[in-house]
């Protein structure tokens, strides 16, 4: 239905003053000597970074490259359910499951053989974050990847295990508990100059 | 607005029992069953009729029965401007003798739809002057959208195949006779702002003829769909109109959820409405500093970038990512927005009306860039409706029309904002229109703000919603509920519904059929600069080559959207 809760912007015809141009000219000069101005001295609002020299600084909820957690005795959390499997809509995560035949509990019956995510493949939607029941698979705030070959793109337990103490990683997009954990900085920080910074 | 038995009498008066039109009981709106022969007549009449007065055709899609004994349906989506109303068309079709009457004399925007479910689907539409393949290659075997198709097969686009429009291989003489020019723009040119290909032939400087190619991008979206969960689906939505991706899993998740029966909670609809709006200044801030780039204006086009830039950083602290959202999970949201969310909302509700005011102190009454635009492109009312438009576009030509309130949605109907116009009908007027409407949608965001009380971000009905995590881990029937949402998918009743939100760039709809099952059955995707392109050829003839770049980018064509 049209509606009648309208604000009508229709085209003024042009003054004199603005058919001369200089006025113009100088109100238009006066903005961007100001931007200008602004950018040279405060660098306030510069949203620009001088990347690779200066990384920027994502929230804590950044979807990158994927993390599998450990239990204290470094062995995988993932029990082989296939549930990320089942819900990546990409089809880029596979398993193969083995029995755990010195298995202290019944929990942990069964452990992956074989845990691959493509890389390529992936979308980075994080649903296997969301689909995995025993908290097993986070994702990490690492999102520049460069691969030599497509085979390079297909990662396995090796390098997708946790390394390190958990406080330690650079953890990214994790499942949602009702808390939320993120903060947003605005305007975006400018980041001080320096060196190469250390990849996190 | 008359009600459903109003416009059944209105019909039946041309249409009287046992003339081929029967009304489908039930369903999310009124819906015909037309036999082919009466569809013609049938169509001018919806048309002209005043009572019904459907000016409007938003869709025209093929669907697959292989089980049934007449296989494909053809479905029009249609709706009156000045009262409000839709109605949906079903022809069904035998697989035998796959022929339907086209309606391009009665709408234009039959063109490119019905062009789609020829190449989808092999529906032949008898009379359409221009029936040939839309978005795959003619090299490519079979339809790609029938159940029986192995999507598993490659067809290859050898050159010397590609597609020439006929008028292009032909030589023309102009009156001096100097033979005419044919040129190609695109498919990668760097103001297609994507992957679109266009013919034109050229007098001089001047095109009088044109011809567009699309499909570069298609990705099978519907196909994909097909096999994927509901939920699944949600990340392809994302790369429709890849510029405000949040408002495609808006409208996708607000069409199951119709489906369903269910609601998000409070708190993620106003979430997800002040997420719309942000995407929506953040389109118009792509497609305005697009189109002042185009034209030569660099400097505006990289000030709104700054607030573009900021505004990412508040959808990635929500959802994770800049542009690919995948924040809406239908039943809600996927997680909470951070602590800070309204304080960098304030901040950004006080630093983007700078931004814009600048702009426009450099843009609005520029002589150079009125020159440009004005007068450039300009399309009439009539011929914007005819040719199926919506959104920003349609209203520069001086029709109000705006889903949000026309059919309020996530609750806008209680939100104070106006809906800019403007009638000229040209680059310029759109321009305006879309200035005035990100205004307007920081108004809503404003007014937003004050109503983000805590509450649920997900719906609790297990059904469509994953457990909260910390029941997953320590209750059995919870980690039951999620086994099985994830292993079978949610189920979607049996039925038919077509959800329509307003996105940057008009009507988003989307045509969702469910068969029960896991899967969508088929999922059409109404994308609004479809319709918006298809006129774009038409546009052109009598314009310079410059001309192009200027339109083009004031129609906002997202490739994403476009070929799906």
């Amino acid at each position: 239905m049209i509606t009648r809760d309208v604000v009508v912007c229709e085209a003024k015809p042009l003054r004199l003053v603005q058919r001369l141009y200089l006025v113009e000219i100088a109100k238009g000069l006066a903005v961007t000597l100001r931007h200008f101005i602004a950018n040279l001295f405060a660098r306030k609002y510069t949203v620009t970074i001088e990347w690779p020299e200066v990384k920027r600084e994502y929230s804590e909820r950044l979807r990158g490259r994927h993390i599998l957690l450990t239990r204290e005795d470094g062995s995988p959390r993932c029990v082989a359910c296939y549930m990320c499997e089942e819900a990546c809509p990409a089809e880029c995560i596979h398993i193969e499951a083995e029995d755990v035949a010195s298995s202290p509990t019944v929990e942990f019956e069964k452990r992956p053989k074989v845990f691959t995510i493509d890389l390529l493949r992936c979308v980075y939607c994080g649903f296997c974050v969301d689909a995995c029941p025993k908290e097993a698979i986070v994702m990490s705030r690492v999102h520049e990847m460069a691969f030599a070959s497509r085979e390079e793109g297909v990662v396995g337990l090796d390098q997708l295990l946790q390394r390190g103490p958990f406080e330690k990683l650079d953890l990214g997009y994790r499942p949602y508990y009702g808390t939320p954990r993120s903060r947003i900085e605005l305007p975006i920080p400018v980041k001080p100059r320096g060196g190469i910074q250390e990849g996190r | 607005m008359a009600n459903r038995e109003e416009r059944l009498a209105a019909i039946r008066r041309a249409f009287p029992e046992g003339s081929g039109v029967v009304e489908l009981a039930g369903g999310d709106m009124q819906t015909l069953r037309v036999d082919r022969q009466a569809l013609p007549a049938l169509a001018r009449h919806l048309k002209d009729d005043p009572a019904l007065d459907f000016k409007l055709l938003l869709d025209v899609c093929g669907v697959d029965y292989p089980g049934r004994e007449e296989r494909f349906e053809v479905v029009y989506h249609l709706t009156s401007l000045e009262h409000g109303h839709r109605v949906r068309l079903k022809v069904p079709v035998r697989e035998e003798d796959p022929v339907v009457p086209s309606v391009y004399g009665v709408w234009r925007a039959a063109d490119w739809f019905e062009r789609e479910a020829f190449d989808m689907f092999g529906i032949r539409f008898e009379g359409h002057p221009n029936l040939k393949r839309i978005l795959c290659h003619p090299a490519f075997q079979g339809h790609a959208l029938r159940k029986d198709y192995d999507p598993g097969q490659r067809w290859l686009l050898r050159e010397g195949e590609q597609e020439e429009p006929a008028w292009a291989k032909e030589a023309q003489e102009d009156e001096d006779h100097f033979e005419t020019q044919v040129l190609n723009l695109g498919p990668s040119h760097p103001a297609t702002h994507g992957t679109l290909r266009t013919v034109v032939r050229l007098n001089g400087e001047v095109i009088t003829k044109a011809e567009t190619e699309i499909g570069y991008l298609h990705r099978c979206f519907e196909k994909m769909a097909e096999t994927h969960t509901w939920n699944q689906v949600i990340p392809y939505t994302d790369r429709l109109n890849y510029c405000s991706a949040m408002m495609n899993g808006v409208g996708y998740a607000l069409a199951v959820e119709k489906m369903l029966g269910v609601e998000a909670p409070p708190r993620a609809q106003v979430i997800r409405l002040i997420l719309s709006e942000l995407s929506r200044v953040m389109d118009h801030i792509v497609d305005v500093g697009a189109n002042l780039n185009d034209v030569g204006a660099m400097t505006p086009f990289l000030y709104m970038y700054q607030g573009r830039e900021e505004l990412y950083s508040v959808l990635e602290a929500c959802c994770g990512s800049r542009l690919t959202m995948s924040y809406v999970r239908i039943g809600g949201l996927s997680n909470d927005t951070p602590p800070d969310f309204e304080d960098s909302v304030r901040y950004l509700l006080k630093r983007i009306p700078k931004l814009i005011g600048d702009m426009e102190t450099l843009i609005t009454e520029n002589r150079i860039f009125r020159g440009r635009t004005e007068g450039v492109g300009a399309i009439s009312a009539e011929s914007a409706v005819d040719w199926g438009w919506t959104g920003p576009c349609l209203r520069a030509t001086g029709v109000a029309y705006d889903v949000r309130k026309a059919h309020p949605y996530l609750g806008y109907e209680t939100y104070d904002f106006k809906v800019p116009v403007a009638h000229a009908g040209d680059t310029y007027a759109r321009y305006l229109v879309r200035v005035e409407e990100m205004k307007q949608s920081l108004r809503i965001v404003e007014q937003a703000l004050e109503r983000l009380q805590p509450g649920p971000i997900i719906t609790d009905n297990h059904n469509v919603a994953l457990p909260p995590k910390e029941d997953v881990y320590t209750e059995m029937e919870s980690l039951i509920w999620h086994f099985k949402l994830i292993m079978e998918g949610m189920k979607v009743p049996v039925g038919e519904s077509y959800g329509y939100t307003e996105a940057a760039n008009g009507e988003l709809g989307y045509y969702i059929v469910s068969d029960g099952g896991g899967h969508p059955y088929r999922i059409k995707v109404r994308p609004p600069c479809f319709a918006i392109f298809q006129a774009f050829p038409h546009i052109l003839e009598g314009h310079m080559v410059a001309d192009t770049v200027a339109i083009m980018s004031s129609l906002n064509i997202i490739a994403g959207e476009l070929d799906r």
